[in-house]
């Protein structure tokens, strides 16, 4: 077996070594809360998209997503049931607007949603179980993850006491709770029936939904009856299966928004921070090995040997940084999912995204870094 | 290769050498011509700026040769590639002024290091011929100690041992006393002496040290370029 020369000699500058580990561990730190950020911005703000009980998915085609769905005509979800394969056919109301928060008394942004309360339209048990107080007039359910100070709000109705709150200039009385949890594009989320919806905003028109569900016979293949509906139907509607509406609000913060792009800017600086920081190290170390190496070129190693022991230390920082840059995160998206009440956890996935970038950021550095090599001149030793 | 270049360690005809380009170009070797048998030792004095050390790099592989013939242990130096000269510096054991050792690894893996590279001998066999060799030189008792907790006689003995542990044919020298005082010095090279002529190994050793003339079958001069 080799002597482990680059394990050696990072090892003896206890100092260094440790300060090199540090730096690559906070790239990586720098790496996880960029792409943990970006990955619960898309989490988060598919959330409720991903909660829609329904095969196919109904929208207009001037929607951006779910904030700005845009509406089009009820009708639509009867002609959709003309298409052999769809069974069920719902729409749904969607606005975004302003209430009293019941806590402080002050303005906060909430999204409403409005349905059938018979219809079962979303994947949400809590909600189901509430239907019949949905079915009370002016009356709403309350999102118990929601951004904002609401921790009163939600002790009050978790002891059973009354809580109202003002839409539109409108008495509400929260009903009930249930979990779904704020995203980037809303704060907090109130279920209503249709009704309900339709009361508080007088200006909605019944006849413009924002979304359809569909719900196809069991077992029936999503893709034909997605072409056949999108021949039957007129073009102000634009007909999507579920998992490609899911894809199509993803889309929308991935490329649209500008979130997606500052995230992404961040990892890649971090990746940056990194790569600077363990160049750094290695062409200090690099420097102080000058004659040495020399020394052991004129033993006759080759140039090529040298590179390897530059490699090998690249390799041993790229892990032994990762172990502390990995372990930080998990704590740190466990505070951060406090304070935001967005979806962040360490993932199997991100932590081997960020593992690979960890090896590139220091294989880079050490290529750069033995570019010092060519100056290890053994003629300059005697 | 004819059998009397292998009874000559080196052999060196019409050298020259130049540092230096265009106005600057100057000459530090002029028409040197040197044989030294094989098992000899050979002192090399002169003044500092002599083109000494020049000449010991040269014969060592370490820098190119630009005209004339360098033939050492059968091979011809001059117009050799940077591989071919690497090659060639496997076959050399080299003692610095410093010790050069690595300050990160010990003093028996400072040793070893020299039979890794060659890559032909067992794990084993590796450290049992670097513990040997730093017994031969008195350090058997500090094979697992760094270069930092070692005097500089020491140190410098530990660099005899790593020069010599692969028993190369050829060992060049260039000062190893002149960072020891005079009891360690010829300490030094009295166990170079002796490991060497144990391996019937050529010695080439550039020196001031008039205390050490004593050693060699051979002293040579080498004045402003010029040997004499």
């Amino acid at each position: 077996m080799r002597t482990p020369l680059g394990w050696l000699q990072l090892r003896h500058d206890r100092g260094r070594f440790l300060v090199a580990i540090a730096g690559i561990a906070f790239a990586d730190l720098l790496m996880f809360m960029q792409l943990g950020f970006q990955a619960a911005l898309y989490d988060s703000n598919t959330r409720l998209d991903r909660a829609f009980r329904g095969d196919v998915v109904l929208i207009s085609p001037k929607a951006l997503n779910l904030q700005n769905l845009s509406t089009f005509p009820r009708r639509r979800l009867l002609q959709a049931l003309d298409v052999p394969g769809v069974v069920d056919a719902q729409g749904l109301y969607i606005r975004t607007v302003n209430w009293r928060n019941p806590q402080t008394l002050r303005s906060a942004t909430v999204q409403v949603l409005g349905f059938d309360p018979d219809a079962d339209v979303l994947r949400l048990p809590e909600v189901q179980a509430q239907a019949d107080r949905l079915k009370l007039p002016d009356t709403v359910l309350f999102d118990r993850g929601a951004r904002g100070r609401y921790g009163e709000v939600i002790a009050r109705l978790d002891r059973g006491e009354p809580v109202t709150s003002e839409i539109e200039r409108r008495t509400i009385a929260v009903g009930g709770l249930f979990r779904l949890g704020a995203s980037f594009g809303a704060d907090a989320t109130l279920m209503a029936s249709d009704q309900t919806f339709l009361r508080m905003f007088p200006r909605a028109k019944a006849g413009s939904i924002s979304i359809g569900l569909l719900t196809l016979a069991p077992g029936e293949p999503v893709a034909p009856v997605v072409r056949a509906l999108r021949r039957h139907l007129p073009d102000d509607v634009q007909v999507l299966s579920h998992a490609d509406y899911v894809q199509f609000e993803e889309n929308y913060w991935r490329v649209a928004s500008p979130v997606g792009f500052i995230f992404g800017l961040g990892t890649a600086m971090a990746f940056v921070v990194g790569v600077v920081i363990v160049y750094q190290v290695l062409s200090t170390d690099v420097n102080a090995h000058l004659q040495e190496y020399a020394t052991f070129k004129a033993m006759g190693f080759r140039q090529r040997w040298l590179l390897l022991v530059v490699v090998e230390q690249a390799l041993i920082l790229a892990a032994l940084g990762f172990i502390p840059g990995v372990l930080m995160p998990v704590w740190l998206y466990a505070v951060a999912a406090k304070a935001t009440s967005l979806p962040i956890a360490m993932t199997l996935g991100r932590a081997t995204t960020v593992f690979v970038l960890t090896l590139v950021m220091c294989l880079a550095s050490g290529a750069i870094a033995t570019r010092r090599l060519q100056a290890a001149d053994p003629a300059e030793l005697f | 290769m004819g059998t009397g270049a292998m009874a000559s360690a080196i052999v060196i005809e019409g050298l020259n050498h130049h540092f230096g380009r265009g106005a600057v170009r100057r000459q530090v070797l002029f028409d040197v011509a040197l044989e030294v048998a094989a098992g000899e030792i050979v002192l090399l004095t002169g003044p500092s700026g002599s083109g000494k050390t020049t000449l010991l790099t040269l014969i060592g592989g370490l820098r190119a040769a630009q005209g004339g013939r360098l033939r050492v242990l059968g091979r011809e130096l001059v117009g050799a590639t940077a591989l071919q000269l690497t090659l060639a510096r496997r076959e050399h054991g080299y003692i610095f002024q410093a010790h050069n050792l690595h300050r990160s690894l010990t003093a028996a893996q400072n040793v070893r290091m020299a039979l890794e590279m060659r890559g032909t001998l067992s794990d084993a066999e590796m450290d049992r011929r670097a513990r040997r060799i730093l017994e031969s030189v008195g350090l058997g008792d500090h094979l697992d100690v760094k270069p930092d907790q070692l005097s500089g006689g020491q140190k410098q003995r530990v660099a005899v041992a790593r020069a010599l542990v692969g028993e190369p044919p050829l060992l060049l020298a260039d000062e190893p006393t002149a960072a020891l005082d005079s009891h360690s010095g010829r300490e030094v090279v009295l166990l170079m002496q002796r490991l060497a002529r144990e391996q019937g190994c050529t010695i080439l050793l550039v020196t001031h040290d008039s205390r050490i003339l004593d050693i060699a079958d051979r002293t040579l001069s080498l004045e402003d370029g010029r040997l004499c």
